[in-house]
């Protein structure tokens, strides 16, 4: 799957990359990671609130960070 | 509220470390302890609390909601959804874009961006457990006030021009708004609370230590002298020493109860923490993507002069 993570770089928004890379690689699943910096390209997803999550173009989580359980059950179908 | 904690630190401070709680060094053991536990407590609780009611209100919403009104009216609402919107300096970009190219007027753009960061559930849980509610509430009043003042004088001074060009430019997307679960929204609002507690512990207990020397040991006479509502520029130092300071600094701000107590102006404590919370200069270089350095500096101006006022203003009534 195609993931990626809006936020500027803050510290939220690498935790939300910390954790989705944690939550795929235990499920083993195949993923290609990008951690979208530029604003023109968040700001395109529709998306105010940062960090968010992008599977496969889709937003899925936006201005929180989740559980590690609830990321689960949002990546693992 | 605390008096029960008031009792058990007096009893803690005579019966364990064999303190007399009016003598300096007992006076200050009680402080910090005092201090420490009834602020993480009301920090924890107010928190969580609202961050579980801003779940409720992402700025999507707000947006949806300030693109009917205009005039003062946007201004007004900007303000009040500021004190409701999550607001983290992380997506001030973001809001401010998303505000622009929904046709938001300017100065309600930055009544929001005023008012979001002073009224702040860290701020208010501090000011609270120092200084009780009825300053904790005109604290949040006074920065709905400066956000609509302000956004109104920014407004005016036709600030479209100093905006970057690409930010014109850029198109939003469409995307649902995620609806969350009561569990997910809990989880968010504990997350908030773990994720504040450790940014501002630190800062808290070095602030309440402090407090407690100065609660011990200052001599009333020369602090209320030189820091006093009588000094005509203690709310302008105080705000010029903020503006540096991140909003983790605001963990000091039981150093102002401590000196309020020795006599200095409830204003210029009240001036200090929002200048700490409004203009700092991270969020500074945050703006500086999409603004021009000029509007920056008319904000800074603003807000600055808008605390400053206030300030005063409490040290007179209060």
């Amino acid at each position: 799957m195609i993931v990626k993570i809006l936020g500027g770089g803050c510290a939220n928004c690498n935790r939300l990359e910390a954790l989705t890379k944690e939550v795929l690689d235990e499920n083993s699943v195949s993923y290609d990671l990008e951690h979208v910096k530029e604003m023109e390209k968040i700001m395109s997803y529709g998306v105010m609130k940062t960090p968010a999550l992008v599977v496969d173009e889709k937003v899925i989580v936006s201005g929180r960070i989740p559980s590690k359980s609830d990321l689960r059950s949002l990546l693992i179908k | 509220m605390f008096i029960w904690l008031d009792n058990l630190i007096t009893l803690l401070t005579e019966n364990v470390f064999k303190l007399d709680v009016n003598s300096a060094v007992g006076s200050s053991v009680h402080f910090f302890f005092y201090d420490t536990i009834k602020i993480i407590i009301l920090l924890s609780v107010m928190i969580f609390a609202i961050s579980y009611l801003r779940s409720y209100f992402p700025p999507e919403k707000t947006k949806k909601h300030l693109e009917k009104f205009s005039g003062i009216t946007g201004n007004i609402m900007a303000s009040l959804l500021g004190i409701v919107t999550p607001f983290c300096s992380c997506s001030s970009i973001p809001i401010f874009i998303g505000f622009v190219e929904a046709g938001i007027p300017l100065g309600v753009t930055f009544s929001f961006l005023i008012t979001s960061p002073i009224v702040n559930e860290a701020a208010f849980a501090i000011l609270l457990g120092s200084f009780g509610w009825k300053v904790a509430l005109i604290y949040v009043a006074s920065g709905v006030i400066i956000g609509v003042i302000g956004g109104l004088i920014i407004g005016k001074l036709k600030p479209e021009k100093y905006v970057e060009e690409y930010v014109y430019k850029i198109k939003m997307g469409e995307s649902e708004p995620e609806k969350l679960s009561q569990k997910q929204r809990l989880f968010f609002a504990f997350d908030n609370v773990r994720d504040i507690v450790k940014r501002v512990w630190l800062f808290l207990l070095i602030g309440i230590g402090i407090g407690a020397l100065i609660h011990g040991y200052a001599p009333q006479e020369i602090l209320a002298k030189w820091a006093g509502p009588d000094n005509p520029f203690a709310v302008i130092i105080s705000t010029v020493i903020a503006v540096p300071l991140y909003s983790n600094a605001l963990g000091t701000i039981p150093i102002a109860e401590a000196l309020i107590g020795k006599g200095i102006g409830i204003g210029t404590a009240l001036a200090f923490m929002m200048a700490t919370t409004a203009l700092s200069l991270p969020e500074a270089i945050l703006l500086k993507k999409v603004i021009k350095p000029k509007l920056i500096g008319i904000f800074f101006t603003v807000v600055s002069i808008g605390i400053i006022i206030t300030g005063y203003f409490f040290n007179i009534i209060l």
